[in-house]
């Protein structure tokens, strides 16, 4: 078996997840990227996107919006804005997320990357099928 | 001399007061202990978050090439505060030690020469500083609707405090709520959002950023804000349970005090006209 790492989901609100886990796949901003044991300590901003993580039960898979990643020697912490289990994710929550993020793009300064996250977000719905 | 009948009533009165503040002090209880897990519950993420953001803008330092967020626009002349206080009264000095310290803060930064502009947030702070600042309001945000505050509401105030940041009407935005410390102690706090203040650490920083830490830290401070305020209202929350708790135990104790004084009086006068008609018939018998 692989070497495990501690795996941290929190959101503002409170702590989702915090287990075991071999891998860990975050949506950042450049790319997908997986996390193992041993990996380069690397901050990073997310994506809307899935995180899968890889833990001894099986995988996880969590929709998150914005957020960091802040992968250290010994554990993968996710700081998203909002998360939620993906299994408990129905259509009616993504189109609230995405309604929000429309929202947030009226508003925001920076057009390009509120546009970008609406986009991912729909881009989301596409891969998940709903 | 209030008649037996007066007393009857005000001690019935005084009773159902009783009940009503004990009712009061209970649900404030209930409710401090979910407002307290709320608050412990999210503070994982906000530390998380400050220690990130520290070891960043350390790194980025507020050179010119620095965020506005982090490094401000230059100015310092117009202040925007932020006055977070509760929807409902009943609890004690809560509020009107909130609205004590950003008055104070006003009149320092008037007395300099400074601009001042308030936002509001909850109600009963609005009506406190109504007499004396209303012209200086620029907003409120009503939470009254909100049975508990989640990091949208944060959001939707953080969002209207950086665009008016954006928009060049605010240089400095300050905070004001109360930090829980305990039921009986909440202390009013006064805190800096913009330009952001980070306590200095020196980490060398053994991180790999990505993108790069200018836009990382860029994407971060927005968040960092909206998480600073949502810090803030759910201290205040539990502060404003807590404070009405208290207030609430006194004003049960008080009313136990009066009850007892009053029954006291009762009971003298119930006497007094007892031993006043004892006399007229021994006296009218003695005089027959």
């Amino acid at each position: 078996m692989a070497a495990s790492l501690q795996f941290d989901l929190v959101s503002p609100e409170r702590r989702l997840a915090s287990f075991a886990a071999t891998e860990v796949q975050i949506p950042a901003v450049a790319g997908d990227m997986t996390a193992m044991a041993g990996h380069t300590p690397t901050i990073t901003s997310l994506r809307p996107g899935v995180l899968r993580v890889v833990g001894v039960d099986g995988m996880k898979a969590y929709v998150v919006t914005g957020g960091f990643a802040e992968i250290g020697a010994t554990g993968v912490s996710v700081l998203a804005e909002q998360a939620v289990p993906l299994d408990e994710l129905t259509p009616a929550k993504l189109d609230a997320l995405v309604a929000d993020a429309c929202e947030a793009a009226a508003v925001n300064p920076d057009k390009d990357a509120a546009d970008k996250a609406v986009a991912d977000l729909n881009a989301m719905r596409a891969a998940t099928g709903l | 001399m209030p008649s037996l009948k007066d007393l009857k009533n005000r001690i019935g009165s005084v009773k159902n007061t009783r009940k009503i503040t004990k009712a009061m002090q209970m649900v404030a209880a209930a409710k401090l202990r979910r407002a307290q897990e709320a608050a412990e519950a999210a503070r994982p993420f906000a530390e998380r978050m400050t220690a990130v953001m520290s070891a960043l803008a350390s790194g980025v330092g507020t050179g010119a090439g620095a965020p506005k967020l982090l490094a401000g626009n230059g100015r310092d002349q117009v202040h925007l505060l932020v006055v977070m206080t509760s929807e409902r009264g009943l609890c004690g000095g809560f509020n009107s030690s909130i609205v004590k310290l950003a008055r104070l803060r006003a009149n320092e930064l008037v007395a300099q020469g400074k601009t001042v502009k308030i936002l509001t947030v909850g109600k009963k702070g609005r009506e406190q500083l109504k007499r004396d600042w209303a012209q200086t309001f620029v907003g409120h945000v009503d939470l009254s609707d909100v049975k508990r505050v989640g990091y949208a509401n944060a959001q939707g105030v953080a969002r209207e405090v950086m665009a008016a940041f954006e928009a060049d009407e605010a240089d400095v935005v300050t905070i004001f709520y109360n930090r829980f410390q305990s039921v009986i102690s909440q202390i009013p706090t006064m805190q800096q959002v913009i330009p952001a203040k980070f306590e200095a650490v020196s980490t060398s920083s053994l991180y790999d950023y990505e993108p790069s830490e200018e836009a990382i830290l860029a994407d971060l401070l927005p968040r960092g804000v909206a998480t600073q305020i949502f810090t803030a209202l759910l201290e205040n929350g539990a502060s404003e349970q807590g404070a009405r708790m208290s207030a609430m135990d006194n004003a049960t104790r008080n009313a136990g005090d009066m009850i007892n004084k009053l029954t006291i009086q009762y009971n003298r006068s119930r006497q007094a006209a007892i031993t006043k008609e004892l006399i007229e018939i021994i006296s009218g018998a003695e005089a027959l």
